[in-house]
């Protein structure tokens, strides 16, 4: 029969790998049950943290419709909250990249078996494991090169991202629930048998080769390789995230290595002065004024009128999207609500809408919510690690809250306007 | 006779209905931009992978087993396999960092220097190669011990 001819990939003796079988392919797709699960979690949460239903300039996906179902005020607490949701969503995601691969590589007979369809269930299956699968990629592709900063991928990429989720989940959780059971009997099979699999007569369609070539190693070897591939991404990755002496061990991450600078304005930088398309005159001394509006008019401040307002400080990190963050810094300046007091707002402060000199970036202006803005630890910070902060960082003034990704600490702040968004 | 093609599990159909419910009311926000070129990423990334990447590994890796036995050293097969597999990864994932596709960017955006990576990946690289190379002579040195130590039995 043509079928059997094993020069053609629809054939199973054409797939010689003896380690292929339904053990390692279902430990595989436990391991990224679990972890997929949990990146498309975290993602949901990173989403949340934009506040996008709060103002439209904090959204990047206007017609998310039901999709933002779950949308809830972004707290302030515990502080370094972004900071782990979103350190473990990138990091996390670049750890699974091996078991994605080994477990598609596992499977892939099944792309090439004929017929091409035995019912109209299967021929529905083999659609959406098309979803599945290019889901999948899409999803790791487009957050693997946002985070290193090269926007090839056609679009922005939060809806890409975000929509590109939602239609890969949505074929994981289907594939989750018709494969599970099998999943786990595969699994418990193997626990009562306690013996190499590899010994077992071959069953059709369960992805063992019919003529396997001898093993160069044991399945559970196999496992441990893509263990350790994970562990080598993990460890020259975490650092980024986790800061300190570790980002030195960050040793392929954007921002692993070494700091930009020394000194107190030496941690990481999102967005420098030059790309944001900052001019010096600006942010001088006397070009520079803080326009603060609300429910009593307009106050105009100069930053020596702004330094003899009270001041306060907080330790607290930068955490990005983009998964990295820096350790906390200790930032200085005039607490938001304080701000909001000045004009009209004593003691009831209200969202507030930050405007910032940068010409570029789609996040030049932003939306605070009344929580963010009441948390006295959130700053129009002057001073960081008692410096003024530098132009990277947002001389002459720039915000920073509790727990917000780091995109809503809008630097090189001009206007600040209190009252109902 | 031909007989009608059958319908599978309803229930299947069902879930896979409900699936692509969901699927499309998020594919027509994700296609709402330039739908030709979302397309083709979501499409390609599956044919990329599928009938490129993993074939040429596939054949590189079937190329080194069979070279490796045609010398009568397959069970080295590993040594070569896992340095070169772990380097490839990091390239895979890296890429843009590495070969300096992402430099302007990244430099202008992060004020971090871009030159770093391919040197780095260089060395890592040439540490796992060399790890992997000493493991190996390792293991012949102890193999040769353990067959002189069983020499004076044989006397």
């Amino acid at each position: 029969m043509r079928d059997d001819d094993p020069r053609l990939p629809s054939s199973p003796g054409f797939w010689r790998s003896p380690l292929r079988g339904p053990w390692f392919t279902s430990v595989l797709g436990i391991v990224l049950l679990v972890g997929i699960t949990l990146l498309f979690v975290t993602g949901l949460v990173s989403y949340a943290a934009y506040n996008p239903d709060l103002a439209r300039v904090n959204d990047q996906t206007p017609d998310k419709g039901i999709l933002g179902f779950y949308l809830f005020a972004w707290p302030t607490n515990p502080y370094w909250l972004y900071r782990v949701t979103q350190g473990l969503h990138v990091t996390l995601g670049i750890t699974l990249i091996p078991v994605l691969l080994a477990k598609l590589w596992s499977v892939v007979p099944r792309l090439f078996a004929l017929p091409p369809a035995r019912s109209l269930a299967h021929a529905l299956e083999r659609i959406s494991l098309l979803l599945l699968v290019g889901g999948g990629l899409f999803e790791f592709t487009t957050g693997v090169l946002n985070v290193q900063l090269d926007y090839v991928f056609p679009g922005s990429f939060y809806p890409l991202h975000f929509y590109g989720a939602w239609v890969f989940f949505a074929a994981f959780l289907a594939h989750a629930a018709l494969k599970l059971p099998t999943a786990v009997r595969s699994l418990r099979r193997r626990r009562e048998e306690r013996g190499e699999p590899v010994s077992r007569a071959p069953e059709p369609g369960e992805l063992v080769s019919p003529r396997p070539l001898p093993p160069t190693v044991s399945r559970r070897g196999a496992l441990w390789f893509v263990g350790g591939a994970s562990l080598l991404l993990l460890v020259t990755t975490a650092g980024q995230s986790i800061g300190g002496v570790l980002r030195r061990t960050a040793l392929l991450a954007p921002h692993g290595g070494a700091d930009p600078g020394g000194g107190p304005n030496g941690f990481q930088i999102n967005k420098t002065a030059a790309y944001a398309g900052i001019d010096a005159t600006e942010t001088g001394e006397e070009a520079w004024r803080l326009v603060v509006t609300g429910r009593t008019g307009t106050v105009r401040l100069s930053r020596a009128e702004l330094l003899r307002l009270p001041l306060h400080s907080s330790a607290l990190p930068i955490a990005c999207v983009e998964g990295w963050s820096t350790e906390d810094q200790w930032w200085r300046g005039v607490r938001l609500r304080d701000l909001a007091a000045l004009v009209g707002y004593d003691g009831d402060p209200p969202d507030l809408f930050v405007e910032s000199l940068q010409r570029r970036g789609a996040f030049r202006r932003a939306a605070l919510r009344a929580n963010q803005v009441a948390d006295p630890r959130s700053l129009l910070a002057l001073y960081v690690n008692g410096e003024a902060l530098s132009p990277d960082h947002g001389r002459p003034a720039r915000i920073i809250v509790p727990a917000a990704p780091g995109v809503l600490n809008t630097k090189w702040v001009a206007r600040l306007t209190f009252g109902e968004l | 006779m031909r007989s009608r093609p059958a319908l599978g599990s309803p229930l299947q159909i069902l879930l896979l209905a409900c699936s692509f419910a969901l699927a499309g009311y998020a594919g027509v926000r994700l296609f709402a931009g330039d739908w030709r070129a979302v397309a083709l990423w979501l499409v390609g990334a599956a044919l990329l992978h599928d009938l490129v990447l993993l074939p040429l590994y596939a054949v590189a890796d079937r190329a080194v087993v069979r070279a490796l036995g045609a010398a009568g050293r397959r069970e080295r097969t590993l040594y070569v396999r896992v340095p070169a597999a772990l380097s490839g990864l990091l390239l895979l994932v890296w890429f843009p960092l590495i070969t300096g596709m992402a430099d302007r960017p990244y430099r202008s955006a992060t004020g971090l220097s871009a030159d770093g990576f391919l040197a780095r990946w260089l060395l890592i690289s040439a540490v796992l190669f060399a790890g992997s190379a000493l493991l190996l002579a390792l293991r012949g040195l102890r193999l040769r011990r353990a067959t002189k130590r069983r020499r004076p039995v044989v006397h």
